[in-house]
């Protein structure tokens, strides 16, 4: 018995002095887990390369259902957790309501605005980078379909898909673009099998490069195309590794520098909005040894004078979440 | 209109049709056999996950791809025994019970999977079952492009024709049959209505397994927490939708296969633009509850389906 006290005298004391040394800050992965190889793993690279660098650790946690949201959030704020960093818009509302309960605790949510003294924002110009690996789909197209397959019809994934038509349009004004949607659906996000059913259709109707914006579902187009010998593109990590010389390119959102900057601000996170576009490298698109071949220099060059136009404000990427239209495609 | 006309007629519709219909005819048997036994198995879901969670990393590990399978099975059959123990001997409620080992079996996979690849960030994948070529039939000009299907997907075919052969062409079959419209009959007939009714669902559960294995060993190459979604609940519904024969549940599982397919293609045809889309994601889920209620009025359902059977009650 006693034995059993000392020890969880012991356990408290370390737990209390690892408290005041310094607040771990916290990570919650949205639904489709730390590995999806698109979203979340880039914001767990960002919160590895931070772990890597300074020695710290973090705490992290990983949803398994929609109930745990609000759950999740409390408990690693009541822990202690500072900064609570978490990805995808579907905390937003949650967020609102623990925010003014835990006035000292400084959080950050990546692509969604919350409006709370404690709070940082961090949102992307998807439509941006998009617009940019548009242009790539446009000039690499043979047949002149090009596909994009989203994965949850919400605004977001329009926004990628709208700058996506736009690019292609500009660099392909005679190209025909053929959108899907997975589903209306968390679960839209997690079904690579019905990815690469969609990618085939697509295939099927003369699409030969499809731009994927659908965390796991993405996965399974670029499987799908691999296997059907056409290209494709991948979104938010780098995924071009995934089929070396068959992926296009992949539209970059740096989610891991986001995750990164706010670890490296700790408890003195800026409350606020950040917007991360093309002009502050928070978007881009990948270039490596895996898609070396397929990217010839005219293409880069196309894209990268696009690049700096929309950087110095000369050309102007059409948001689709600013007014919730499209000018180079219906939704 | 012509478009539509354009997609039924063209062989990578079918082709894909067959490709979504297989891992639904594997699980659907499975809830056939275990329904026809006299027993609900809503554990599908979560057995199809473990299925598809344990052939892909039998296959991870170095076994062959059917050795995969035979894991997936093996792994099924084990829920199905642990399912058949609490509803046959036991005779607990067969809804609480099957919804409870979908959660257990859905937790299992998840956390096994993060267990034994704690740290992987390059996907780990597979190299999955390939399309077979048949020598005479894949050189047929549109047949051939429409029946380009891996190994598995003849697999389930195959076990359709079995199940159904067993069921009705074999005294194990008609002893199962027996078992879930009038147990106490079987008991009669010196045959045990407890062995019985927990082979059907061990069984059974092993192929909702294969099912779920199929969609990570033959559709797909890695595995993915909510891949099966919901495709098990969609398997209950057929097996009604199927008047609990194996040949119309097969036919039904194509149907919702060809809607599913169909839907694909016209979200992205000019019909696409006039119509939401959304009313093509809801197509197959539409269709199949207008088809249930027209196929269900004659349908004949096991009189002793989720009555439990307490030896010598009368």
């Amino acid at each position: 018995m006693s034995l059993m006290k000392s020890l969880a005298g012991a356990v408290s004391a370390v737990a209390l002095l690892s408290g005041v040394a310094a607040a771990e800050p916290a990570i919650i992965f949205d639904l489709g887990g730390k590995f999806d190889k698109s979203f979340n793993e880039a914001a767990f690279n960002g919160a590895e390369r931070w772990a890597k660098e300074t020695g710290g650790t973090y705490k992290e946690l990983e949803m398994q259902d929609e109930a745990q949201r609000e759950q999740a959030l409390r408990r690693l704020a009541e822990a202690g957790a500072n900064p609570v960093v978490m990805t995808g818009f579907a905390f937003g509302d949650v967020l609102n309501k623990v925010a003014p309960d835990f006035p000292n605790t400084k959080f950050a949510i990546i692509d969604m605005v919350v409006e709370q003294p404690n709070v940082k924002s961090v949102v992307f110009n998807e439509h941006e980078g998009s617009y940019l690996v548009g242009m790539m789909a446009g000039l690499a197209t043979k047949t002149g379909t090009v596909g994009f397959i989203g994965g949850m019809d919400i605004p977001l994934i329009r926004k990628f898909g709208c700058g996506y038509a736009q690019g292609v349009l500009a660099a392909n004004p005679n190209a025909k673009v053929v959108l899907n949607m997975t589903g209306t659906t968390p679960a839209a996000w997690n079904d690579p099998v019905k990815g690469a059913e969609l990618a085939k259709g697509q295939k099927a109707q003369g699409a030969d490069v499809i731009y994927a914006a659908a965390g796991g579902t993405g996965v399974g187009v670029l499987q799908a195309a691999a296997d059907e010998g056409i290209l494709s593109i991948g979104v938010d990590s780098n995924q071009n590794y995934l089929h070396p010389g068959k992926v296009l390119t992949s539209m970059l959102k740096r989610v891991d520098n986001a995750v990164y900057e706010a670890f490296k601000e700790g408890e003195n996170l800026t409350p606020g909005i950040n917007v991360m576009g093309l002009a502050n490298d928070g978007v881009g698109y990948a270039m490596d040894e895996n898609n070396a071949s397929l990217v010839t220099p005219e293409m880069q060059a196309a894209v990268d004078a696009a690049a700096e136009k929309i950087k110095s404000g000369e050309l102007v990427v059409h948001d689709y979440m600013s007014d919730n239209t499209c000018p180079a495609a219906s939704f | 209109m012509s478009e539509i006309v354009d997609i039924l007629i063209s062989a990578s519709f079918w082709a894909a049709v067959i490709r979504i219909a297989s891992p639904l005819i594997l699980a659907t048997m499975g809830e056939l056999i275990c329904e026809r036994a006299g027993v609900l198995n809503l554990g599908i879901e979560g057995i199809m996950v473990i299925g598809a969670f344990t052939g892909w990393m039998a296959v991870y590990q170095g076994m062959p791809l059917w050795g995969g399978v035979a894991v997936a099975m093996a792994a099924g059959m084990l829920f199905g025994l642990l399912h058949s123990v609490l509803t046959v001997p036991f005779g607990l409620s067969q809804h609480v019970v099957g919804l409870g080992v979908t959660l257990l079996a859905t937790a299992s996979a998840s956390f096994a999977y993060r267990l034994m690849l704690p740290q992987v960030t390059s996907p780990p994948k597979i190299t999955p079952f390939q399309p077979l070529y048949i020598p005479g039939l894949s050189d047929l000009p549109w047949l051939g492009a429409a029946l380009s299907q891996t190994a598995l997907t003849w697999f389930a075919f195959a076990v359709a024709g079995l199940v159904a052969f067993t069921l009705y062409r074999t005294p194990l079959g008609l002893a199962v049959r027996a078992v879930g419209e009038n147990p106490a009959a079987v008991e009669a007939q010196g045959l045990s209505v407890t062995g019985l009714r927990m082979g059907a669902v061990i069984v059974g559960s092993g192929l909702m397994a294969v099912g779920g294995a199929f969609l990570t060993l033959s559709a797909f190459s890695s595995f993915f927490f909510e891949m099966v979604n919901g495709r098990g609940w969609i398997c209950i519904a057929l097996v009604v939708f199927g008047a609990w024969k194996p040949g119309k549940a097969v036919l039904g599982a194509i149907l919702f296969a060809a809607f599913d397919a169909l839907q694909i293609r016209l979200q992205q045809t000019a019909l696409g633009a006039v119509l939401p889309y959304q009313l093509f994601l809801a197509l197959p889920f539409l269709l199949s509850i207008l088809a249930l209620i027209l196929m269900s009025r004659r349908a004949e359902v096991p009189a002793a389906l989720m009555v439990p059977y307490n030896k010598g009650e009368r």
